[in-house]
């Protein structure tokens, strides 16, 4: 069936074993990449939206202290140097090198796990200091202060921050698990259990990351359904198509960063 | 999709535009605390720079730049028309039910 497949494309092209070229000049799956990038950008851009109509409408707090302002910083100067380890990344696959490529991949993981942990860290802060949302585990003592009168004044401020923030952390915990994925392959999915079990008896059942360290479970039989179904070694244009999905995430937070923590910045 | 050799001959670019995202970046901080601007101002700049941050970001680490021209211009249309789509249904509609109260917002 495929032979009288190609036969057929050979004759309607006029020359034996040719194709038509590609309409946009790449191959399929970084073609796909691009439009599922252009599609999840709208989820992204409608939320953005959101929030700057909120931003815009309603007396907006301006919570964010000096460590807020730097964790951020840092966390936005980590995404930024992961697209650059990234791209190395991308290098080092062209050129067949397996080493390095692996080795960048590895950078390009831990400035990822670092941007999350140091979100998490804010996350929590933010939590114990009173700013939440209804469906969070409650505390064992109500805080209060700024950030509890904002939660209970203004719900729109944690509602739109928690949710744009969450959606782009989710992102990043996707994208660190592909990357390990094509970096590993199924050496990474036991690695990602001990993750996702030691997170879940580590966290306190109080923190709201004890329930979001399932989305590591979510991605660890995500990960595990696509190596054992589709078992390869992941080629240069896997390893590109992967820093799209990479990229598009530090460019998303280039415009959650100034919107969500710049304009709320506290000037003493 | 390019050569290495090709690659590898401008992998220098790659830290100018990491180290010019740096720097926007740290443009964007100190506008922040030096709020010289009307908050409704910094909101367009501040927009503006993230737009020059992800539009070299796209371009160069996402290689935008060095794809087919029918591949960039049919992307890069289609989102931005997609916004644009999106700005109509949310702003005129959102001013007409919720009229911005003199002295509220963006403060």
């Amino acid at each position: 069936m495929a032979d009288a497949t190609l036969q057929h494309d050979a004759v309607q092209h006029g020359l034996p074993g040719a194709f038509e070229a590609p309409l946009f000049g790449a191959y399929s799956k970084k073609v796909g990449m691009w439009l599922f990038l252009a599609s999840d950008s709208l989820t992204f851009g409608a939320l953005l939206f959101a929030f700057s109509y909120n931003r815009i409408y309603t007396a907006w707090p301006t919570p964010f202290h000096v460590q807020s302002i730097v964790n951020s910083t840092i966390m936005t100067a980590c995404l930024l140097s992961s697209s650059l380890t990234m791209v190395m990344a991308v290098f080092a696959a062209q050129r067949g090198d397996r080493g390095w490529t692996r080795n960048w991949l590895l950078a390009t993981m831990a400035f990822g796990t670092a941007f999350i942990v140091l979100h998490g860290m804010e996350w929590s802060k933010l939590i114990d200091e009173g700013l939440t949302l209804p469906m969070f585990p409650k505390p064992a003592h109500a805080a209060v202060g700024e950030m509890a009168d904002i939660s209970k004044n203004t719900p729109q401020f944690p509602a739109t921050f928690f949710g744009l923030t969450a959606m782009h952390m989710l992102h990043v915990t996707i994208g660190v698990i592909y990357l390990g994925v094509v970096a590993f392959r199924k050496w990474f999915l036991p690695v990602l259990a001990v993750l996702w079990a030691a997170g879940y008896f580590l966290i306190p059942a109080d923190n709201v990351f004890h329930y979001g360290i399932h989305a590591l479970g979510l991605g660890l039989v995500v990960a595990a359904i696509i190596l054992f179904l589709k078992p390869k070694d992941y080629d240069a244009q896997d390893v590109e198509v992967s820093g799209l999905y990479w990229h598009f995430v530090d460019l998303v937070w280039m415009f959650i960063f100034p919107l969500v923590y710049l304009l709320s910045t506290k000037i003493t | 999709m390019h050569d290495a050799a090709t690659h590898d001959d401008s992998k220098g670019q790659y830290f100018w535009v990491w180290g010019a995202l740096l720097v926007l970046t740290a443009i964007e901080v100190v506008l922040g605390y030096k709020q010289v601007f009307s908050p409704v101002r910094m909101l367009e700049i501040l927009l503006v720079l993230s737009i020059i941050k992800s539009a070299l970001i796209i371009g160069y680490f996402m290689h935008l730049k060095f794809e087919k021209a029918l591949m960039r211009w049919l992307l890069v249309f289609s989102v931005v028309a997609c916004f644009i789509i999106m700005y109509f249904f949310f702003f005129p509609d959102a001013g007409r039910v919720l009229p911005p109260p003199n002295g509220v917002g963006l403060g």
